[in-house]
């Protein structure tokens, strides 16, 4: 440490100001409070609440967001030999899934951090933590078959008019990996749903009967063609505790709702994540999936409302997205009232738009934008109550 | 604007009537700044045909109905002057309507609504409001071509990234070939053309410096 800590010293005064190359003050400030713990403290009085900082909640969401991260790896091990009836070990899947997936990674930090770094010098402040999570959180609600190309392309619009636009990190309206997610899904439909995208086969045979179709695929279909919902309806050969453990195909790290809770978990103790949205989000969608299952009528309809939970991209949203502290709202009364829509409005787009099988991406952009509303009747009717009470 | 004590006959294209030209066209843009049409800005912007075909419409509808106005503005009681500059519209843009469906008939048809919906696109209205009752015709005629080719600019720009990314044409014509240029769906989208006008505005206003306040 101590060497490294020679060189940065070393190299600093170029940096600093008046110095050879100042001009990439940012970027190097950024690397090396990456390296070191910065020395700044804060003059004149704080309010201290919490020794936390930005880096430290960012790394924390990345630690949560691991299990799940490693369970899709190995998932698409596993779903690939499944497809080509071949026997894998535990460690052969897991491998297979990494190669697929570290492209992804690589490209989605390697293009967000370098537009980050541009928009820093180019602005003049330093380069902020908030990709470490988003660049993370692209790759993983990906189809794993998505070209490179466009998970750059797709990183560079949700860096710049994501977030960039509206001032950086901490001002952004709406979530950064979603509205990645939202450009692909709108602009290269085909390759962002189907059956062929979730699980790649390469050249590879599939095994007699193989469907790469997702449950949602599957159910969205049955109902199309009037069938109701039974419980074949699950993607090929699997069932609901199979949706649970998350051995279906599906988005990179989307599938398993157990790694998912995990990192739930982790949020919630460290403070991080909101436990009021994940389960006001929870409740919302459970309700509005009772509702239609009084109404009953096609597969949509009967399923039964818990299903909602564990297929699809349901419960990574409401744990990872939703409660991302800056686009969420921010009262707790907020809070429950936006989980809650986001839970509902899931449901709804899942059910009637047959365009769209999947809902909780839109659901929590759309939450998003409503969310300064939110929180504004929230204040306003606070202090319509205070002032009631001051009278009275 | 009466001017009573300069009585001397102004230069065909003084410095203020050149203003009277360029503002509208850069700093005085009636989408980028005044964020006005923004309707049709986003519905007609699919393609570049439709949308110079429109630029022109609304370039004929606009310079002409300013100039009428203008001409009749001493004249027109200032109680129902704004159902006068509706019939003055309304007949323009008739006379567009016909002419398209005359002589671009296909075009027309993709266009639909959104020809006789110049009538209620608020920068003809709102120059007319603003500019013409006051105005000479020649100033009215000059603030018009102003207007409407900053108005045109804009949503020719704004065709050309989505026609570009959207479906890889120009002018119907293939640029970007399938072989290798994947057609960008989103480009096809209105909200394309809303955030396409929202870089517009950004690089022009961090050009100028403008700050809404």
């Amino acid at each position: 440490m101590k060497f490294l800590r020679d060189k940065v010293d070393l190299l600093k005064p170029h940096f600093s100001e008046g110095g050879k190359l100042s001009f990439l003050h940012s970027t190097f400030d950024a690397i090396e409070t990456f390296l070191f713990v910065p020395n700044h403290t804060t003059k004149g009085g704080a309010h201290i609440k919490d020794g936390i900082d930005l880096k430290r909640t960012m790394f924390f969401v990345v630690i949560a967001l691991i299990p799940a991260l490693l369970f899709g790896m190995w998932n698409l091990g596993y779903q690939f030999h499944r497809a080509t009836g071949a026997e894998a070990t535990l460690l052969e899947n897991f491998w297979h899934g990494l190669l697929q997936t570290l492209p992804l990674i690589i490209v989605s930090y390697g293009v967000g951090l370098a537009i980050e770094m541009a928009f820093a010098q180019f602005k003049g402040h330093p380069v902020n933590e908030g990709f470490l999570v988003s660049g993370l959180l692209i790759p993983m609600v990906m189809p794993v078959d998505v070209p490179l190309w466009m998970v750059g392309v797709a990183t560079a619009f949700a860096v710049v008019i994501g977030k960039e636009v509206f001032g950086g990190t901490g001002m952004n309206l709406l979530n950064p990996a979603l509205t990645a997610r939202m450009f692909l899904y709108i602009g290269y439909t085909p390759e962002m749903s189907g059956e062929k995208c979730w699980v790649p086969l390469g050249d590879q045979a599939a095994v007699e009967g193989y469907s790469g179709a997702t449950t949602l695929g599957n159910i969205a279909s049955a109902s199309a063609d009037g069938s109701g919902w039974s419980d074949s309806l699950f993607s090929w050969g699997t069932g609901a505790m199979d949706s649970i453990y998350g051995t279906i195909p599906g988005s990179v790290a989307e599938t398993s709702v157990i790694a998912i809770l995990i990192g739930a978990v982790f949020l919630i103790a460290t403070g991080i994540g909101s436990w009021r949205i994940m389960l006001s989000t929870i409740l919302g969608g459970l309700a509005m999936g009772a509702i239609l299952n009084l109404v009953g009528g096609n597969a949509w309809y009967d399923m039964p409302a818990w299903y909602h939970l564990i297929i699809g991209g349901f419960m990574f949203g409401a744990v990872f997205m939703a409660t991302d502290p800056v686009s969420a709202a921010q009262t707790t009364r907020g809070k429950w009232i936006y989980g809650f829509f986001i839970g509902v409005i899931t449901v709804l787009i899942r059910v009637y738009n047959p365009g769209y099988p999947e809902g909780i991406m839109m659901a929590i952009l759309l939450m998003n934008v409503f969310a300064p509303l939110i929180d504004y009747y929230v204040v306003q009717s606070n202090i319509k109550m205070r002032l009631k009470r001051v009278k009275a | 604007m009466s001017d009573n004590i300069e009585k001397k006959s102004e230069p065909l294209l003084s410095k203020k009537r050149k203003e009277l030209l360029s503002n509208p066209m850069d700093s005085d843009n009636p989408i980028t700044i005044q964020v006005l049409g923004i309707c049709s800005a986003l519905a007609v912007t699919i393609a570049l045909e439709g949308t110079v075909i429109m630029a022109i419409a609304v370039f004929f509808v606009l310079v002409m109905a300013n100039v009428i106005i203008s001409a009749l503005r001493n004249t027109i009681p200032n109680r129902i002057r704004i159902i006068v500059q509706l019939v003055v519209v309304a007949s323009l843009v008739a006379v567009v309507d016909q002419v398209l469906r005359a002589f671009a008939y296909e075009q027309s048809k993709a266009l639909s609504v959104f020809v006789g919906l110049i009538i209620t696109n608020c920068i003809v209205m709102g120059r007319l409001e603003a500019f013409a009752l006051g105005n000479k015709p020649w100033d009215s005629f000059l603030d018009g071509v102003g207007n409407a080719v900053g108005y045109g600019w804009i949503i020719i720009a704004i065709a050309f990234v989505r026609e570009l990314f959207g479906a890889g044409k120009l002018f119907g014509q293939v640029i970007l070939s399938k072989e290798w240029y994947v057609a960008n769906g989103f480009f096809a989208t209105p909200a394309a053309a809303c955030i396409i006008l929202g870089v517009i505005i950004w690089v022009l206003r961090a050009r100028s410096g403008y700050v809404e306040d």
